[in-house]
């Protein structure tokens, strides 16, 4: 006889109620990451030397600008899930561990945010 | 509470290291390394949004052999995270734990990782490079 309600039970979260979501959002995003990043690499080889020019027409193409996007998405999301986990394994006082997690999680809303401004900066024209 | 007798998990300093191990370590110091490398791919693109001169100050450093350097460490830790990152995700569904697998899977991502990043960076010279 299980002592779990039949709630308890449907929603499957056991007693720490969250974690699956972070390993599964981890893994989401590292399989996104896969084509995303094989083509940021292919593109930046392809621009080449390329000038201020060529890299503004390239990020003006609907397609890329909208590839770029989910790829700065899973990038930062992929980052903080990853830092995240280093932080707790290494960090054991409950202040510092804290304040780290919140600067780490901070400065990847920062960088991604400020990436989608200068995307949508460049593809608009700006 | 005596635990004289136990045994003792083995102490990191006289661990046998092993090749597993050290690709595991690796891949976790890569992607803390890629972390900072994001700052590079940040900073590119809001030099794009800046204009000319903010843009030719990132190119700048990139065509710096200091750049390069960065550029070259960041190349391999992307290659090898992506490829270590895919031999985790076979483990994530059950595929590829037994001891010989494990290791012949990680002797073929840290060579693919070698390879793709040589392979870019010729690529990448021959189509103009960071000049």
């Amino acid at each position: 006889m299980s002592l779990r309600s039949p709630l308890g039970r449907v929603r499957g979260l056991g007693s720490a109620k969250s974690g699956t979501e972070h390993f599964w959002a981890q893994r989401v995003t590292a399989v996104a990451l896969i084509p995303l990043t094989l083509w940021f690499v292919y593109s930046i080889l392809a621009l080449g030397s390329g000038d201020h020019a060529a890299a503004s027409a390239w990020m003006r193409s609907p397609v890329n600008a909208v590839l770029l996007l989910l790829l700065v998405f899973a990038t930062f999301h992929h980052m903080q899930l990853g830092l995240q986990v280093v932080i707790e394994d290494y960090i054991h006082a409950e202040g510092l561990k804290i304040s780290s997690l919140v600067i780490v999680k901070g400065a990847s809303l920062l960088l991604g945010v400020a990436s989608v401004f200068a995307i949508l900066k460049v593809s608009f024209g700006g | 509470m005596s635990n004289g007798d136990r045994p003792l998990s083995p102490h990191l300093q006289i661990y046998a290291w092993q090749w597993t191990m050290a690709l595991s370590i690796l891949h976790r110091a890569s992607g803390v390394g890629l972390s900072v490398g994001t700052l590079l791919m940040v900073w590119w693109l809001l030099g794009l949004a800046g204009g000319v001169a903010s843009f030719d100050l990132v190119q700048g450093f990139v065509s710096h052999w200091l750049g390069k350097i960065c550029l070259l460490g960041w190349t391999w830790a992307l290659f090898y995270h992506l490829c270590n990152g895919i031999r985790h995700l076979g483990w994530d569904v059950g595929v590829g734990f037994e001891l010989d697998t494990a290791r012949n899977t990680g002797y073929i991502v840290f060579a693919a990782s070698i390879v793709l990043t040589g392979l870019a960076w010729l690529v990448g010279q021959a189509m103009g490079g960071v000049s």
